[in-house]
């Protein structure tokens, strides 16, 4: 299944659109309900704090470029809309928010099924998303929506310039990083601290209420129900187990000697 | 019945193949009746090692010079499963490059991924994927509920590379389909960090720095007690969220996973995110002001102190012995 996107002209400055998630505050470490073996959804939504870096990336390109703007996509139950309003009063212009029953159980590959036709209605210049969700952490979205979509995609950028419809990208590897040029439309996944996420102002706060969220569901996006959710994850849990616990060992209070009792810890293990 | 046939991603750098390739093709050799490997490359070159930990043949779509490998190695896979010469599973690993070609593949051929597996277990003619959850008090494990293509990532260290005597394997080359504009990302320049000291998931000794350091330039004490004890820096989620350091020293649930033999944990208090990166390791030292903070639930010696006292008196210690 692929889509293309036309490309926007460049009359409307440059669309950015980026990927955010509602999550559980994880402060609140969550639970799986018992029936259906899935992350429990009934509690507040905040924005996943992974995602404020790609927002402001974002916003700092739109700047860059002179005209455009940001566009939010996020799937999340009961139309919630608490971390979008979030990202929206941080300076974002509007937000697609698809809400359905039959997500429930959605695995990554259904949620990128719908944040990919989500993002063909904004018709962007560039995707950014997160490199993985703070509950979920599959990490494999930003891949998926690039595939789906038809897009070149480059993963775990810590840097972005784009220049005459090329993103030059600064991607993480295991050595340091490499330079990788993009043409555009393409999905650029941002590694968290690489920008400050600004925080909202009151007036932003304030104007992000009546910023246009355009709520779809299914049906409205085109999708069949039963390619996503839980017909679509052809997956099942076979066992939930308690993990084996590690015991605490000593604690000792510092009385100025601590260094000591490490330094003679790691002589008994000899690998100084 | 049993799994015929497993594919492994194999990654490799200048310095050979990965550690993570190797123990991915030791476990899927205990699983499967063949463990075949595809890659970029030059396949010739590692045939050897490949083949002695268990693979049977390499599949390369030979060199790639400046591309991406992801939407390359998928279009490849996807390729041979359309053509039903492909395998029942694909197993990458949790890497920069092997997140792009199971994500990729998992769109061409509509199939889902069983993410962050630490373990893998034969059911049958299935694989089952393990996953801690909720900072690794819990383990879910996860199957497909039909026959067609299984995708997994598993998490770097999730088993121990073992030669099971295999002569070399066998290269053969395989097509990469149509890639549209899919492919047209292409590395201008590589850079490579200053690092004198081992990488993080492979250093005997990690020396991780969190929040309780207090600001950025309190963390060159986590560089220079590293480098003092030939270890690795680390960091906990909240200092990369920071700035203070890249992704890449981010050791968690969203970062590296790491089991060394020593690791020292300096004003980490020990959020579930960060433990799940971190409790396999041998044995755990933790430095905390806060008595309460549950690094110390699982420290083998737990020290109730302040960073800034005791490292620099670490620090001096370890420099007079020279």
């Amino acid at each position: 299944m692929v889509w293309l996107i036309p490309l926007q002209g460049t009359l409307l400055g440059m669309i950015v659109v980026v990927c955010v998630k509602q999550i559980p505050d994880p402060a609140d470490p969550g639970a799986l309900d018992p029936e259906t073996r899935t992350l429990k959804r009934d509690v507040k939504l905040i924005l996943d704090e992974s995602d404020s870096y790609g927002v402001e990336m974002g916003l700092q390109l739109v700047d860059a470029a002179g005209e455009g703007e940001v566009r939010l996509v996020s799937m999340a139950p009961n139309n919630e809309v608490g971390g979008l309003r979030t990202a929206l009063a941080m300076g974002a212009a509007s937000a697609v928010l698809v809400s359905d029953e039959a997500l429930a159980g959605s695995d990554a590959l259904s949620t990128a099924k719908v944040l990919a036709a989500a993002i063909r209605r904004c018709e962007p210049d560039l995707v950014l998303t997160a490199t993985e969700s703070s509950d979920g952490y599959t990490g494999t979205v930003p891949v998926q929506i690039a595939e789906l979509l038809g897009l070149p995609s480059v993963t775990f950028g810590k840097e972005i310039e784009v220049t005459d419809g090329v993103a030059t990208v600064k991607r993480q590897t295991e050595a340091g990083f490499d330079q990788v040029e993009c043409p555009l439309p393409a999905v650029v996944s941002v590694t968290a601290g690489v920008v400050e996420p600004r925080y909202p102002s009151f007036k932003g706060i304030m104007g992000a209420k009546n910023k246009p969220v355009d709520e779809l569901d299914l049906a409205g996006l085109g999708i069949d129900p039963a390619t996503v959710g839980w017909s679509g994850a052809r997956q099942e849990i076979t066992d939930v187990a308690v993990a084996p616990a590690r015991d605490a060992g000593q604690v000792v209070h510092d009385e100025g000697d601590a260094h000591e009792r490490i330094l003679a810890f790691l002589d008994d293990l000899k690998v100084l | 019945m049993g799994i015929s046939k497993i594919w492994v991603f194999g990654e490799a750098t200048d310095a050979g193949v990965t550690a993570s390739t190797l123990e991915l093709l030791t476990k899927a050799h205990q699983l499967a009746d063949t463990v075949e490997v595809v890659m970029s490359g030059d396949a010739a070159a590692v045939a050897g090692v490949l083949g002695a930990h268990g693979a049977t043949a390499v599949h390369t779509i030979g060199p790639i010079e400046g591309s991406l490998g992801g939407p390359r190695i998928a279009s490849a896979i996807a390729g041979a499963v359309e053509a039903g010469t492909g395998p029942d599973v694909v197993i990458c690993s949790t890497s920069y490059d092997g997140r792009d070609v199971a994500g990729r593949l998992s769109a061409k051929i509509d199939r889902p991924v069983i993410t962050n597996v630490v373990d893998l277990v034969a059911d049958g003619d299935r694989l089952l994927g393990s996953e801690p959850v909720f900072g690794g008090t819990t383990d879910v494990t996860t199957g497909f509920t039909d026959s067609g293509t299984a995708i997994f990532l598993v998490r770097p260290k999730s088993f121990v590379a073992e030669e099971s005597g295999g002569g070399p394997a066998e290269v053969i080359e395989i097509a990469v389909g149509d890639l549209g504009d899919t492919g047209s990302a292409t590395v201008k320049e590589r850079f490579v960090e200053e690092s004198s000291g081992p990488k993080l998931d492979e250093a005997a000794i990690v020396v991780s720095g969190g929040r309780g350091l207090g600001d950025a330039d309190k963390y060159e004490m986590i560089e220079t007690l590293a480098k003092l004890v030939k270890g690795a820096p680390g960091a906990s989620r909240a200092v990369v969220d920071a700035g203070w350091v890249p992704y890449s020293y981010q050791v968690g649930q969203t970062g590296k996973v790491v089991k060394p033999t020593v690791y020292l944990a300096c004003g980490i208090s020990g959020a579930t995110q960060h433990l799940v990166g971190m409790k396999g390791s041998a044995n755990i030292i933790a430095i905390n002001k806060d008595e309460e903070a549950p690094i110390f639930g699982i420290a083998d010696l737990g020290i109730v102190g302040d960073v800034h006292k005791v490292l620099p008196k670490l620090i001096e210690a370890l420099e007079a012995r020279g």
